[in-house]
């Protein structure tokens, strides 16, 4: 502890040699930093970072934006359009009569028709069919990649040493897998879990392993994925069609003509169907939500204390470093906590996917004590 | 806003991969990894229960074996009381063998030396009945010549004859 309060004042002490140091091209930066300091708005920062992105963002130093570029692929009016993204040349310019919206708006972001022979975005058409490959997409093969070779290299492992302890990074996933099967495929689904494993094992070990890539700041991590409401869609719209198709006819039954519930409540209005079909379009909804919510959530938050530090150092330099301090332990903090939601964000996913599935799953010997 | 606004190429591929991922993963990976965490449980479990029964085993052979052991034991001292018991009724039997054997022995002798006594008295009196023949015919020969003299024949014959 007192290591730590040395190494505190040591960095406060620092300070005005700092602001010595800096003063001199003080003048000269100055402008620049409030030229800066009037661009800078934490909430588009942030904003920005965590939507999807035609060109994968590295970083930019000085005017240089070191970025990859990711191809744009554009379905528009019967005609297909396949380019890179560096055409854009970062959101500045048109191209084939495509741009990428810069204006504030339900659209910022993504890629608009322009005028003919302008870069002003045109109102009257509708937008292109957008299948770009963009940083999101990538970050989706990133985790398919990855989990295909650590899935591959696991299950060789299975079968090279079948019947022993588990080695290396079987070892790792061997508990998962099994808090898995027994703590969550067993308990909620019950005997018929088998048929369920393959689905609940990829989506768990997809989310987590995504949302850790997620926190990797660097290519190839640190797309925001499982942040993005797409992806979690996608997820939850697997879930639904899952906990559909293989749900039995008493889980029917429930929904359409729900067991000892009066008749009045389901003719000549079918208040009780129209309530059970809400529920069960509201389950994948909220998993949605959930996850989109929580990853998102993080990501805002490290970047909001990211931000702070730009925010002071526009009110002054030092007190900028001074922030710093307290916003890089927050952040590392909040990175932590992060890991666990990572793991728990997962949990609960695959927890209540596989609770819909019991339920869809579920044989109702005492239908008529229900409700 | 683009938040929460989401886009259909992002979908498109998204779910392309991740249909993807659970068809490969599901056909590749899941089935030969739960198929041998299952196996391996049910080893484990057979060894278990194997282990058990085998301790089982163990214990109910050592109460066999010290039960053999003492049955053994009884054996052993059962079978060096009839063989003390044998061998005793044994050296009785070969005693008493011994005992008439050498008392027919003795008796064979007795007999043989009776036997082999009758047949000398025999044999001896025929030669004196012999001799007896010759003195008297000595006798007869000389008692023409002298009496006196005859007699002392005889008695000189007799003496030396001497039943040897």
């Amino acid at each position: 502890m007192g290591k730590f309060y040395l190494v505190f004042l040591l960095y406060f002490l620092s300070f005005p040699a700092v602001f010595s140091a800096g003063n001199p091209q003080g003048k000269n930066s100055g402008e620049e930093t409030t030229e800066h300091a009037e661009e800078f708005n934490a909430g588009v920062m942030i904003i920005d970072h965590i939507i999807d992105s035609y060109e994968w963002h590295i970083a930019t130093i000085g005017h240089t934006h070191i970025s990859i570029p990711l191809p744009v692929i554009l379905f528009d009016q019967g005609k297909l359009h396949v380019f890179s993204s560096s055409r854009f040349h970062h959101g500045n310019d048109a191209y084939k009569g495509f741009k990428i919206e810069t204006a504030q708006g339900a659209n910022r972001g993504k890629i608009v028709k322009v005028k003919e022979g302008t870069t002003e975005t045109d109102p009257e058409v509708s937008k292109p069919l957008d299948f770009s490959i963009t940083k999101n997409v990538v970050g989706v093969f990133v985790s398919f990649i990855v989990l295909l070779l650590v899935f591959f290299s696991v299950a060789k492992a299975y079968k090279r040493n079948a019947g022993h302890a588990p080695k290396g990074i079987q070892s790792i996933l061997e508990p998962l897998i099994l808090f898995i099967r027994d703590e969550i495929a067993k308990p909620s689904i019950g005997h018929s879990y088998e048929k369920f494993m393959p689905f609940l094992l990829t989506m768990f070990f997809f989310i987590f392993f995504t949302n850790l890539i997620g926190l990797i700041p660097i290519f190839p991590g640190g797309a925001n994925v499982t942040g993005n409401i797409g992806v979690t869609m996608v997820l939850a719209l697997f879930t639904f069609f899952m906990t559909s198709f293989s749900a039995n006819k008493s889980y029917w039954l429930h929904i359409f003509n729900t067991p000892g519930v009066p008749w009045w409540l389901k003719f000549p209005i079918p208040l009780f169907p129209i309530i059970e079909i809400t529920g069960a379009v509201v389950k994948p909804f909220v998993l949605m939500i959930r996850l989109f919510a929580n990853i998102t959530a993080g990501h805002i938050i490290v970047l909001g204390f990211m931000s702070l530090i730009f925010v002071f150092a526009k009110i002054s330099p030092g007190l900028g470093y001074g922030v710093s301090l307290v916003s890089v332990f927050f952040a590392i903090f909040i990175s932590l906590l992060e890991l666990l939601v990572a793991f728990i964000q997962a949990y609960v996913f695959t927890l209540l996917s596989a609770l819909y599935f019991g339920m869809a799953t579920e044989e109702h010997s005492h239908a008529e004590d229900h409700h | 806003m683009e938040l929460v606004n989401p886009g259909i190429g992002l979908i498109f591929w998204m779910a392309l991969s991740f249909g993807l991922l659970l068809f490969i993963l599901g056909k590749f990976v899941w089935p030969p990894v739960m198929r041998a965490l299952h196996e391996r449980e049910k080893n484990i479990e057979l060894a278990l229960h194997e282990a058990d029964k085998a301790r089982e085993e163990m214990k109910q052979l050592l109460f066999t074996n010290e039960i053999m052991m003492l049955e053994a034991k009884d054996e052993r001292d059962k079978l060096i009381g009839e063989a003390r018991v044998i061998k005793e009724s044994l050296i009785e039997e070969a005693r008493l063998k011994a005992g008439e054997e050498a008392n027919r022995m003795i008796e064979n002798a007795r007999e043989r030396i009776h036997f082999e006594k009758m047949a000398a008295i025999t044999e001896l009196k025929n030669q004196i009945a012999n001799l007896s023949i010759e003195i008297a015919e000595k006798v007869i020969r000389r008692e023409l010549s002298d009496p006196v003299r005859q007699e002392e024949i005889v008695r000189n014959s007799l003496n030396e004859i001497n039943l040897n």
